[in-house]
């Protein structure tokens, strides 16, 4: 009977709600219908996991069990090997701490300045302040390998290739974290601050006393953002740093993936610590990662 | 920058126009880079986000099932899009790789993706799509989760079914989040770099080559700043020109 409900110009608005529920034989479509998706949504599932899964169970693998066939997802001789020889096989410690670096620093940086300058455009009153407004707007829209060239000359005649100072300082700062905090603090109600300014506190004392507690969830949303970021980062270590000496992981392990013969098994080792920290992370502040995503640092 | 001719390491700055813009024109190098661009986002675009859409609708609710499953799509998002291209390359080898052998029992007879003219530059997209469907997915359960359940209830009551009510009333409300998520994803698509630099260097005869790739080969590898720095020009006029065109596309829808 519902598909009749379908039909143009019958109104059921005299009817019941049970009249449009599904009822009698089209109960059983309703729940094949129901099988069918959750075997579709399983399925993609496991195509979502399936090169995780791979990762992880070749990481385990001893080299010989990489090339036996029948292929397994699961190694038949797990090893730990592998986790024992990338530290000797690559400069791999070298890897980590410049991601912790680079990372950490851009991170701590950024958030420290963007949230400076957002303070600034949200509550003080200089001359200016619309024309630097529209100057962080007008910067938001564009991408980074835009402005590659340009960075890289000025990075270059810095004298700061292959140093951590030329990864971090140019992002020390970005229109996307300013604008965001702007947004967030012109919420906060003006009473707040304007009581403390009469009570003789300091521009600083307010941002640092009044602000900064109250921004903590778009702080960590956006601190989370940057750290994700840079530590999956690759275009811009890449061009920055031309050695091991200050590439992060992804760029290490592309450059010995593609130039030296390493054995599958450690490489995948190699990718597996290297989401390990953002894997864990996810898992406990899954909904900070979700916001940074959709506020939209997607990169 | 993009009217001299001029390098990293010597102070020589020479004026030369349009000169490089000129070259550009002529250069069937940037005008493949920016087929092979156009395509992948042309596909990938799209895909992601009736894919993200379809995960939204199945997934929004807000059970515990639903919220696992939401996890996993989004998962792949916070990977390195470098290091799991590496994964995807293993993945595809010909032979240590599991699915050359899983596509070959259905009938693909082709096990050498990645240095086939024709597949690679799909499985360089198939990759894109894996990476950041749970983008669109966040921003569509978000707003499917704001959507007033007396919407649908009203459109229920008025006889309308299910696929009639997902049409006309969940595609509409949801209007501003496909523009928003369409432009993002545009952009981000346009610069794609770490895949194919990763999974197949550009080839196999430069069919996979991006304009970022290109970019990155004609400034830091043949270090010819000046006409890397025009490339960098085109890519940003069109990521604008894109950016407009989708505002006025949807724009345009609402009246219907």
């Amino acid at each position: 009977m519902d598909e009749k409900l379908d039909l143009p110009g019958l109104t059921t608005a005299h009817l019941g709600r049970a009249d449009y529920e599904y009822s009698g034989p089209s109960k059983w479509w309703g729940r094949l219908g129901k099988l069918a998706k959750w075997s579709a949504l399983i399925a993609g599932a496991v195509v979502i996991m399936l090169p995780f899964l791979w990762m992880l169970g070749t990481s385990f693998k001893p080299e010989s069990d990489v090339f036996d066939y029948p292929l397994r997802l699961w190694p038949t001789h797990p090893t730990l090997s592998n986790y024992v020889d990338i530290w000797q096989q690559l400069p791999f410690a070298r890897l980590v701490l410049n991601s912790v670096i680079f990372a950490g620093g851009v991170t701590v940086c950024s958030v420290f300045f963007d949230s400076l300058a957002a303070y600034a455009l949200a509550r003080l009153r200089f001359p200016g302040r619309r024309v630097a407004f529209y100057l962080v707007l007008a910067t938001l829209m564009v991408p980074y390998q835009v402005t590659l060239i340009p960075v890289f000359q000025l990075v270059f005649r810095l004298g700061w290739l292959n140093t951590y100072q030329g990864l971090i300082v140019p992002r020390a700062t970005s229109a996307f974290g300013i604008f965001l905090l702007r947004q967030f603090f012109l919420t906060v109600p003006r009473e707040l601050d304007e009581a403390a300014r009469l009570d003789g506190a300091s521009e600083w004392h307010i941002y640092r006393r009044i602000m900064l507690p109250l921004a903590k969830p778009a702080l960590a949303t956006l601190a989370v953002l940057y750290l994700m970021n840079n530590w999956n980062d690759f275009l811009w270590p890449l061009v920055i740093t031309s050695s091991t000496s200050h590439e992060n992981l992804p760029a290490g392990l592309t450059l010995f993936a593609g130039q030296y013969v390493v054995e599958h098994g450690v490489l995948m080792a190699g990718a597996v610590i290297t989401l390990l920290p953002l894997a864990v992370a996810f898992l406990l502040a899954q909904r900070y990662f979700v916001r940074g995503i959709a506020t939209t640092g997607l990169k | 920058m993009s009217l001299h001719d001029w390098s990293f390491f010597s102070s020589h700055h020479r004026w030369v126009g349009l000169a490089n813009y000129d070259e550009l024109i002529h250069d069937p190098r940037f005008w493949n880079a920016l087929k092979n661009t156009a395509i992948y986002t042309g596909v990938v675009v799209p895909v992601q986000i009736a894919l993200g859409l379809a995960l939204a609708v199945a997934l929004h609710g807000s059970g515990r099932v639903n919220t696992l499953f939401r996890s996993i799509y989004f998962f792949p998002v916070i990977s390195a899009l470098a290091t799991m291209g590496i994964v995807w390359k293993f993945l595809l080898d010909p032979e240590i790789g599991i699915l050359p052998h899983v596509l070959g029992a259905f009938g693909f007879s082709s096990n050498n993706f990645l240095q086939s003219t024709t597949w690679a530059l799909p499985w360089v997209a198939v990759v894109g799509i894996w990476k950041n469907i749970g983008f669109p997915m966040v921003i569509f359960v978000a707003a499917l989760q704001d959507m007033p359940a007396s919407l649908l209830e009203a459109a229920a009551m008025d006889g309308a079914g299910s696929w009639t009510r997902f049409r006309r009333v969940t595609l509409p409300f949801l209007r501003p989040s496909m523009l928003f998520t369409s432009i993002i994803l545009t952009i981000g698509s346009m610069q794609l770099f770490d895949l194919v630099y990763v999974m197949t260097s550009g080839g196999p005869l430069f069919h996979t080559d991006t304009l970022v790739t290109y970019i990155y080969e004609v400034g830091f590898q043949d270090f010819t700043p000046g006409y890397a720095a025009a490339i960098s020009w085109v890519l940003f006029v069109i990521i604008l020109l894109l950016s407009v065109f989708q505002l006025r596309l949807f724009r345009y829808d609402e009246v219907d």
